[in-house]
This record gives C-alpha cells, sequence and structure tokens, in this order.
C-alpha cells in the first residue's frame, strides 16, 4: 500500500494522447540530452559504421552510407528518466538495409559507440522497420550533443537503447550487457513493461 | 569504462521525512529514514514516488546529497512549472512518508579509490552529488586534493553555502555568479569559459579525475572545455540535468 501525499495532485491537465505515454512518462517539448561523458567529434573523414562478426563483417564509409536508401520516420521517444517526446521526425538508414547485408545467425548485437559507450539489444528487436541509423533530426543534420553524426534509433525501447555517435554493430550468440545495463539498468528495456533497472 | 556487477531487484519502499533544510529560497534538503536501505556510492542518486489521493502517481529522480553511511538525504530545487518538486519544496513535512527506491546508478561514483586530484564542476543544482563526493572525502579521511568550481545565478542561489565555505583542508571552492553578484564580490561573475576553466583545472599532468554536474548547456560547454585542455574523455565524468520537474 502506497502511503498518499496529502495535497499532491496532477498538476498538467493536459489530455496526452490516448496510448502513447507509457506509466511513469511525462511528455516534454524540450530535447533533454543524458550521457555520460564528454561530447565526442569524429570527422566524417574517419567515420565509418561497421557490422562485426558474422560470415561477411562489412563497414560503411560515410558517402558510402549516405548513398544507402534512407527513411523518413516520425516516431515517439521515452528516456528512462521519464521524458517522453511525441512524434520526432529522423532520416536515417534502416537497420533491416544494413543487417540484409550481411550473413549470420547471433541473436544479439552490442551497439558500439565513440566514446566507448555500448549497448545491448535482440537483433528481432532491430529487424522489421523498428530501428534505423539516424543521421538527421527534425531536417537538419543531427547535433552532435544529440549523438551526431549518427545514431541508433530503436524508439520502441527506452531511448539510452538509442545509442549516440554509434559507429557499429557486434554480432553475439549471447545477450551481454552494455554500458548502463552493467550499472543495473534493464537488459531489454520496454518502457511499456517500464522495465527500467535490473529486475524491472 | 568497466562497469560494476549487476545488482539485484529494486524495490520500492516507504521512506519517512526526518528533517527538512531550506538551503535557499527554492530549494530544500530532505532527510529521510529508510528502513531497509542498502547503502550507496557519492554520486549516485534514487527515484522517488508520490501518490495522490485519486491514485494519481508520479516518478522522479534525484541525487543523493549525502555521503556513503549518513541518513539518506536528497536536495531538491522547486521548478515551478513541475510536479514533483514544488510538492517536496513546499508541502512536505517531517514525519511524513514517501516512497523510493535506489541506489540507482554506477558511473558517475566518486569511492575514494582513484587518488587522482578531483576537479568538481557544478552548475546551479547539479552540485548536489558533488557535495556527496565532499562529504564522503571527508568521512573517510582522504587527502585527495580537491577544487570544485560552482557556477550560480547570484550569491542567493548557491546551495550549502556555508559547509562550502567552511573549505575543509584540501578542498578550494570557487564561485561565479553569472547574473548577479554581492556588492565587493571578488569571485568570477560571468558564466564558465575556457578561460576560466584553465585558471581552476588542475593540470593535465596531474591526472586529474574531473566530475561535472549540471545542465545540458553548462556540462556540454565544460566538458568540452576539459578536452580542449587535454583531459582525456575518459577522465570526464559527466551528469546532465535535463528537464525534470
Amino acid at each position: 500500500m502506497s502511503p498518499i501525499s496529502r495535497g499532491f495532485h496532477r498538476r498538467h491537465e493536459e489530455a496526452e494522447p490516448a496510448g502513447r505515454v507509457p506509466p511513469g512518462q511525462y511528455v516534454t517539448r524540450d530535447f533533454p540530452v543524458l550521457s555520460a561523458g564528454p561530447t565526442p567529434h569524429t570527422p566524417l573523414a574517419n567515420w565509418t559504421f561497421s557490422i562485426e562478426g558474422g560470415q561477411s563483417p562489412t563497414s560503411w564509409t560515410w558517402p558510402e552510407f549516405q548513398a544507402l536508401p534512407s527513411e523518413t520516420v516520425t516516431v515517439d521517444i521515452h528516456c528512462v528518466t521519464r521524458w517522453s517526446k511525441l512524434d520526432t521526425a529522423w532520416t536515417g538508414v534502416s537497420l533491416d538495409v544494413l543487417l540484409d547485408a550481411v550473413s549470420f545467425d547471433d541473436p544479439y548485437v552490442l551497439a558500439f559507440c565513440d566514446g566507448g559507450y555500448t549497448t545491448n539489444l535482440p537483433v528481432a528487436d532491430l529487424r522489421g522497420g523498428k530501428a534505423w541509423v539516424a543521421y538527421s533530426y527534425d531536417g537538419g543534420p543531427l547535433p552532435p550533443e544529440h549523438g551526431g553524426p549518427a545514431r541508433l534509433l530503436v524508439p520502441h525501447l527506452y531511448f539510452w537503447k538509442s545509442a549516440k555517435w554509434v559507429r557499429g554493430l557486434r554480432l553475439r550468440e549471447t545477450d551481454a550487457p552494455g554500458f548502463w545495463e552493467m550499472y543495473g539498468y534493464h537488459m531489454y528495456g520496454d518502457p511499456w513493461r517500464e522495465q527500467r533497472y535490473a529486475g524491472d | 569504462m568497466a562497469g560494476t556487477a549487476v545488482r539485484g531487484r529494486l524495490t520500492w519502499q516507504t521512506a519517512t521525512v526526518d528533517s527538512l533544510v531550506d538551503e535557499t529560497a527554492s530549494v530544500r534538503t530532505i532527510s529521510l529514514s529508510v528502513p531497509d536501505w542498502g547503502g550507496h556510492q557519492a554520486g549516485q542518486h534514487l527515484d522517488i514516488r508520490l501518490t495522490a489521493e485519486d491514485g494519481y502517481r508520479a516518478e522522479r529522480s534525484y541525487s543523493i546529497a549525502s555521503a556513503p553511511g549518513e541518513p539518506v538525504a536528497i536536495t531538491v530545487e522547486r521548478l515551478d512549472d513541475g510536479e514533483v518538486s514544488p510538492y517536496l519544496t513546499e508541502e512536505l513535512r517531517v514525519g511524513d512518508e514517501i516512497e523510493l527506491r535506489g541506489p540507482i546508478g554506477g558511473y558517475f561514483v566518486w569511492d575514494g579509490g582513484d587518488r587522482a586530484p578531483l576537479l568538481l564542476l557544478a552548475g546551479g543544482s547539479g552540485v548536489v552529488p558533488l557535495r556527496a563526493i565532499l562529504r564522503h572525502r571527508s568521512r573517510i579521511g582522504s587527502t585527495v586534493p580537491v577544487r570544485l568550481l560552482y557556477s550560480a545565478r547570484s550569491w542567493a542561489d548557491v546551495i550549502y553555502r556555508s559547509e562550502l565555505g567552511a573549505e575543509p583542508d584540501g578542498v578550494q571552492v570557487s564561485h561565479t555568479l553569472t547574473r548577479q553578484q554581492p556588492p565587493g564580490w571578488t569571485g568570477y561573475a560571468r558564466r564558465v569559459d575556457q578561460a576560466m576553466i584553465t585558471e581552476v583545472a588542475w593540470p593535465v599532468a596531474q591526472a586529474p579525475l574531473a566530475y561535472v554536474c549540471g545542465p545540458t548547456n553548462f556540462v556540454e560547454a565544460v566538458a568540452a572545455d576539459l578536452v580542449a585542455l587535454g583531459y582525456p574523455a575518459q577522465r570526464v565524468k559527466t551528469e546532465r540535468f535535463g528537464a525534470t520537474g
């Protein structure tokens, strides 16, 4: 039984669109930034996106990546720190396109990034039009503090899974925790089931 | 960036408010009696959950303001358009019960094991986890030298004013007041910039360890300045306060 806080009440009465905001989240129009260290700045000339492991490891340079078929999507994003942002517009390459370029059976990936950040994801969550490597936000280049030049976009999971400054995916036979997952955050991170921390 | 062991499940528990201290006109420290607290590290945070009479619930994360071994305390800044912080800073009374779970986070922490000089950079209420680090340093008798640069709008907005003013041995505190300065102010009076960071920061040759906490634009600027000074990115730990209420 939770104690009742007398005098505490909902302050923001504006109706949030039904079914759009997961439990425990509130809608913000800002775009807050959360990261554990300084924002890296990798020159595009040195940038690659790689898929490591599998039978045919593959890597794209920035121009090669830009030449891949792109999609513009409008999605809702949900941060574990409890803000959600609705109708965010991104352009990038579908993970379906990227994963189809390699041959593999592994069921998991560990995404790796400039700055040393990692996060783990099941391959099934990257397929079927659910995930992208995005390089444009709201019609412009993706700002560095939001993960530019390119970040993962996996909007159906908490946003720490949408790794900023992503440089590739390491295919894995088993699920291994990434950066925040090692500090006790949930291995999967479904916002609709409030999987914030290990054991949730 | 190696992690610590994955913890078990974090369960909600009921804590009782032990004391309330007004730090500034809009900031209050809440000390809590938590029956089953497994301990925490300096720099970690916890989640608070409030339940209204009609069953409405809201959760927010707050940095832990107290050192490991001290009673759990949080320091909350009232955000006028917020939902939880106005309640915590204005309505909450000693003896009230609230739910919490934690501790959470394991990267932005300092346990005294790293002997490097500490550089602490605080923007506004970003000073809270850094205060936990300072208190922990005192409690364990660490002699690691510390420099703290604290950016606030005015002297009246400085949290933990007397505690920081006491400057324990080996701790050097610098203030910058960005909007309003008292008469005769001799500290900095502008937003943190590269020149200020260069003056305050430990030389790179001493292999210092930096903790930066504050609003996003503060953290972005300060972290970039430190990297420009030559601080390796992995020696600059950041925690950004986004929009939370």
